[in-house]
């Protein structure tokens, strides 16, 4: 019987670093070519429709950076709470607050000239989006009460308030009868950045949000702090950082960016609030920072990826035939190829053949 | 004598790194073989090797004449090589019966033979000197009876060598002695053991040869009885050792007290109505077992824990808000005695792991909370040279430095902002006689310094040697402290076992 070990590897080559994840796309490609096959199309031809249908033309390639957006900034919010062992899984919620906060303030509550009025929403829905989060993060801090279950759950209660107040209280009368949000004013639009097509402001703005957030965790005390909580809390905290304002700090951050997505598809795709804003972006996000290995500018990388399979598998979809839901299948397969790539790149695996025991 | 265990040009390695290389020895039937090797070795390697845990890359191993199959630790237990690591491996929560034959079923069998089970156990048990009750709930035992559980466990498997790694980590002297007869009755039946431990003094006591490896290579080999304590431990660290020597000097004032404090939560050990007064320029030894409140008491005079009764008292300030932050502000340091997993962050460089308390200090940020990287790299190549903290670069992974290196860092660092109070739990704990002489030497400047020292330790010949008073914790309560020069080992031995409590 051949039998294996994982042995860990004292150094990991570089190439090896930088391949991995290029071969773990690869895998995943490969993998959920399979199930193409068995939706009875050719892979081959499948892909090449993906492709043109992601980044093929302009409106299309507008149209995947559009879709980035909003997981970019999730992405964010995931990379910055898990790099100091916060699991906020909450974004989808904290998006949808974000979303609610750009609705109340942003559809004539607040009339400002639109320089002013762009950052206004901006903020508004960050601290939505970490005002969200705080009463959880004290739970953790005072009670030990589990992050994981209080956001995951957390998205469930904010996604039915929204659909209690869309189907109520904030229906625009002018909807002819479907569930959705006043529009926002023309000053907190956020504007085109490519003539006849969806792609907004926004976009530009998460590529900023990415590299400041890179900048804050990589030269300032604050991200000092959060690698060294996120890295050994207990030493941390036996060196005098202060434990519970630096998790709160995180909580705010991510919360933050989570908020900021509610606010760019509000106020730059679509102009209103409606039910179905995100399509799991909150979920996606954690992919994307999972692919990204929790580094801010890996984001936007792994967040164009992402959101061209999802844009992409739609014309794949038209073009061949086959079911939309591979793209789902194509992403998951792909985050668990890298989580198992990084295995690879830490360990070294050992064949051995031993004999039957007794 | 016959030879039991051959091991021929063992050589294995990491990558570059050689973690054994071309180690060869032999053990003989009927004797204690030490290997001594301060951390990094290669001595856990090599054991790793024997027991079946690694493939060496290159070497040979009989067992008894015959070639071991490497990688297979079921095959080296079918030999009769038996291993009791440092951490035990029991399920607190089976009996002491359970956890000896537990290993050996079937997960599929749907009963365990117990009869014939507890039989042999208690012959055993009997022969060996090792009592125990097989019924007994394994969580209400005692360390050193778990230890004889995991060693009558590996008798029960019909071992022939038995591997100890570092047993008497946990043990009170007496406990010590116990086991060392325990060893003694097991060589006089036909047993061998192996004995891996950094206390060179146990070793001379209980051993018939002894091995030293340095840098994966053994580097020296003698008998017993022909050793020289100094002799060996040049060997083990490569160089020679300066032991430091204490000078006591006058006490200064007082800077704390504890009052009648108690701890009785059940997140740490419980501590009941400890007073304690700490003067400038004083070390106080506390000697006691593992897990006698010893870790509670090193936090609650860190501001990690608010004593749940009693107050702590700063001679100049009186009370103060308990966090660790307000306590390093009043000049108090904490040695952890978990180096790594409570003082470095592995992953972090050195340079960020050496200024990690100074984060406050306008000199390491400006105003805007960017971090000051030229003033940070400065400080810490400056706290590198002046605690002789070996390393390639300062943009190094902390993880990658020595036991005795990390020790070091975090003692320069403290000792950077010069305390008042240091708190040192078990500040050479498994380091090498060289950096152990080093930690030393370095406490005892800083207590030239004015510093008023906690040291608390295991080792009583440390505690001995260093402090000027010694008292003793049991089951969370602390003794009066007596002068170091009117008691001995055998009376704080007697203490640590409850003696006067």
């Amino acid at each position: 019987m051949l039998k294996f070990r994982l042995e860990e590897r004292a150094k990991s080559p570089y190439w090896l670093i930088i391949l991995s994840p290029f071969i773990a796309i690869l895998v995943a490609i490969i993998l959920a070519g399979m199930l193409i096959i068995l939706a009875g199309a050719n892979p081959f031809e499948s892909y090449y429709q993906l492709i043109i249908g992601a980044f093929g033309s302009k409106n299309s390639f507008a149209e995947t950076l559009a879709r980035a957006t909003p997981i970019i900034l999730t992405g964010l919010a995931a990379s910055i709470a898990f790099r100091a062992k916060f699991w906020n899984i909450g974004a989808e919620g904290q998006l949808y607050f974000g979303a609610l906060a750009t609705t109340f303030f942003g559809t004539g509550l607040v009339v400002l000239p639109s320089v002013l009025m762009i950052p206004f929403l901006f903020v508004i829905g960050a601290l939505a989006g970490g005002l969200l989060l705080l009463p959880l993060v004290l739970l953790k801090l005072y009670y030990k009460v589990d992050e994981v279950v209080t956001t995951l759950l957390l998205n469930f209660v904010v996604v039915l308030l929204v659909s209690y107040l869309l189907e109520g209280p904030w229906k625009d009368p002018m909807s002819l009868g479907w569930p959705q949000g006043k529009s926002v004013i023309d000053e907190g639009v956020l504007p085109q950045v490519l003539s006849k097509t969806r792609l907004h402001l926004g976009f530009i703005i998460s590529i900023g949000l990415a590299f400041s957030v890179w900048f804050i965790l990589s030269k300032t005390v604050i991200g000092y702090r959060i690698k060294s909580v996120g890295l050994n809390a207990s030493a941390a905290s036996h060196a005098g950082i202060p434990i519970f304002k630096t998790v709160l700090i995180v909580a705010i951050l991510s919360g933050g960016m989570a908020g900021m997505a509610g606010v760019t598809e509000t106020a730059g795709l679509k102009g209103y609030l409606t039910l179905d804003l995100s399509p799991g972006f909150g979920y996606a996000g954690i992919a994307v920072a999972m692919l990204a290995n929790l580094n801010p500018i890996g984001v936007i990388f792994s967040g164009v990826f992402l959101a061209s399979i999802y844009v992409g598998a739609d014309a794949m979809s038209r073009a061949m035939n086959v079911p939309t839901y591979l793209a789902d299948v194509i992403v998951a397969l792909t985050v668990l190829c890298i989580l198992l790539s990084l295995v690879f790149v830490h360990y070294k695996i050992l064949f051995f053949k031993a004999k039957k025991d007794d | 004598m016959t030879t039991l265990l051959k091991v021929e040009k063992i050589t294995k390695k990491f990558g570059d790194f050689y973690a054994n290389k071309e180690i060869s020895f032999e053990v003989k039937k009927n004797e204690v073989l030490a290997i001594l090797g301060e951390n990094g070795a290669g001595k856990t390697t090599l054991m790793n090797i024997l027991f079946g845990h690694y493939t060496p890359d290159a070497g040979n191993v009989s067992f008894e004449g015959n070639t071991i199959e490497f990688g297979n630790t079921n095959n080296a237990i079918k030999l009769g090589i038996g291993m009791v690591h440092q951490h035990f491996t029991l399920a607190e929560n089976l009996t002491v019966l359970e956890n000896i034959i537990i290993g050996r079923q079937s997960i599929f069998s749907l009963s365990l033979p117990k009869r014939q089970a507890r039989i042999k156990i208690l012959e055993l048990s009997k022969k060996f000197g090792l009592p125990i009750d097989p019924d007994e709930l394994v969580a209400n035992l005692s360390v050193s009876e778990k230890q004889r559980i995991e060693i009558l466990k590996t008798l029960f498997l019909d071992c022939k060598l038995l591997i100890l790694d570092e047993p008497t980590a946990a043990l009170t002297p007496q406990e010590t002695d116990s086991l060392f007869s325990t060893i003694r009755n097991m060589i006089k039946t036909g047993l061998s053991v192996i004995l891996i431990s950094h206390k060179l003094n146990e070793i001379l006591a209980v051993s018939d040869r002894i091995i030293v490896l340095r840098n994966g290579s053994s580097v020296g080999e003698t008998d017993t009885n022909s050793a020289e304590r100094q002799k060996i431990a040049e060997m083990i660290v490569g160089k020679k050792i300066e032991y430091p020597q204490k000078t006591k000097i006058p006490r200064k004032s007082k800077v704390l007290s504890l009052l009648d404090v108690s701890y009785n939560k059940a997140d740490a050990q419980r501590l009941s109505s400890v007073n304690l007064n700490l003067y400038g320029g004083q070390i106080l030894g506390i000697a006691g077992v593992a897990g006698n409140g010893q870790t509670t008491l090193a936090k609650i005079l860190s501001g990690h824990l608010k004593a749940t009764q009693g107050s702590i008292v700063f001679e100049e300030v009186g009370s103060v808000h308990i966090s660790p932050k307000s306590f390093m502000d009043l000049g108090v340091a904490y040695i952890p005695e978990d180096r790594n997993s409570d003082g470095i962050v592995g992953d972090m460089e050195i340079w960020e792991n050496a200024i990690m308390t100074e984060m406050d200090d306008s000199f390491f940020r400006n105003s805007l909370g960017f971090i000051n990287k030229k003033n940070s790299f400065d400080r810490s190549r400056n706290l590198c040279e002046t605690y002789d903290v070996r390393m390639q670069s300062i943009r190094q992974r902390s993880r990658l430095l020595s036991g005795g290196n990390v020790q070091k860092l975090l003692l320069g660092r403290w000792l950077m902002r010069e305390p008042k109070i240091i708190i040192a739990c078990q500040p050479t704990r498994g380091l090498d006689e060289g950096a152990i002489a080093s930690i030393q030497k370095l406490l005892l400047e800083a207590q030239q310094n004015n510093s008023a020292i906690i040291l608390i330790s295991e080792d009583l010949d440390e505690l001995l040697s260093m402090s000027d008073d010694i008292a003793v914790m049991y089951k969370g309560m602390l003794s009066n402290p007596i002068e170091t020069r009117t008691t001995n080992k055998l009376s704080i031995g007697l203490q640590m076992a409850g003696d006067g409590f």
